[in-house]
């Protein structure tokens, strides 16, 4: 599996907000790296994670119980999810997971921002 | 025209694998077709539920078995799993598969055994499934509200085969199950089907399990969820059982017009 290229970086858009660059594929093997970025993200003040998936490349179950899991870690810590960047069939697998009823999902950086 | 234009980029590639692997998007389950002897009362017109929809502690169980790489590869292993699944079940649970095997979008009927001899109709729908995994995920009303992911690796001249829970109880009635005995039921349940596979390749191994609560909180909002318990239902159907059999007699004893 190329889990090498899979890479999560964070940027500080706002002292309240930050963005998870997501490059590569999510699967069960992208645990540590995805909760590691989390980890970074997730500093003192900040109220919302934004996650990007314009550089995903593939992502399968095992990807999505991670944001799941993510997702209760982040509720835990009262932050807000959004996400933006996802192809039209990922945006269909989040409908199917109902994962889109606790992540917000924008067009775009600027709307997700907006929204956070 | 040049090889690197005939040939997809890896992006189309990826983008195809997707939407192979996937359930093509639907907002409410159908059974297609009722096997004989299943019962389908808790499955058509139900919506799908992840552990965000669930009522109790959110949890994360692994079971892991391992077996030598050179009596079955991963491939293999998931190729046998997907066509034999009801097969390493234990007694008394039915998993009535669709005839298309484990495919993605694919729903497929349960009749469980509870404690009390109690009898649980539900159903689950095939998430995704790919050449070494795949996941099934409930419908409102199942006693989880989550999905369970099957899945083989090769590690260290192993095959390790594992099954992951992610779940939540769906609601206060199955969270209080859970807590008595539940739980352990339910760890019994999957130890045995890792058991019965590995067993099914001549090999006896113990199970790994991992029990890890990812969330401790319940969603008390959820506590409507009750009202879709496929326990209640099928608690109900089966005490009108002596009822239909009468109507159905009846019916068949009265004269056509």
């Amino acid at each position: 599996m190329p889990e090498a290229a899979t890479r999560f970086e964070v940027r500080e858009t706002s002292a309240a907000v930050r963005v998870i660059d997501i490059t590569g594929d999510i699967t069960a093997q992208s645990e540590d790296v995805l909760m590691d970025a989390y980890g970074r993200a997730s500093t003192k003040g900040v109220s919302a994670v934004v996650l990007n998936f314009c550089g995903l490349d593939y992502m399968n179950s095992g990807g999505i119980g991670l944001l799941v899991t993510l997702l209760v870690r982040a509720q835990r810590q009262h932050q807000q999810v959004l996400a933006y960047g996802l192809s039209e069939h990922y945006c269909q697998i989040f409908e199917l997971t109902r994962l889109d009823e606790a992540v917000s999902i924008h067009h775009d950086e600027a709307a997700a921002l907006a929204a956070a | 025209m040049s090889d690197d234009q005939a040939r997809p980029s890896a992006t189309e590639r990826s983008a195809a694998r997707a939407a192979t692997n996937w359930a093509k998007s639907i907002s409410r389950l159908n059974v297609s077709e009722v096997p004989d002897g299943a019962v389908n009362i808790n499955v058509t017109g139900r919506r799908l539920t992840s552990p965000i929809q669930g009522f109790g502690k959110m949890w994360q169980k692994t079971y892991q078995v391992r077996l030598p790489a050179e009596q079955v590869s991963a491939i293999d292993l998931i190729a046998t799993w997907k066509q034999r699944f009801p097969d390493f079940w234990p007694d008394g649970n039915r998993f009535y598969g669709p005839l298309t095997g484990i495919e993605p979008g694919e729903v497929a009927l349960l009749n469980m055994s509870l404690p009390g001899k109690m009898k649980l109709s539900t159903g689950v729908m095939v998430l995704y499934a790919d050449e070494e995994s795949f996941t099934l995920m409930t419908p409102e009303g199942h006693m989880l509200a989550g999905w369970i992911t099957f899945s083989a690796l090769e590690v260290d001249g192993d095959t390790v085969a594992q099954a992951q829970v992610l779940m939540r109880a769906s609601d206060p009635i199955f969270e209080l199950g859970l807590t008595l005995g539940g739980h352990r039921q339910e760890d019994h349940f999957w130890q045995h089907t890792l058991t019965q596979l590995a067993l099914h390749f001549d090999h006896e191994a113990e199970v790994d399990t991992q029990v890890v609560c990812v969330d401790k909180r319940r969603q008390w909002s959820r506590w409507r969820n009750v009202w879709q318990s496929s326990a209640i239902r099928s608690t109900i159907y089966t005490l009108g059982t002596p009822g239909r059999a009468c109507k159905r007699l009846l019916k068949r004893d009265r004269p056509a017009t």
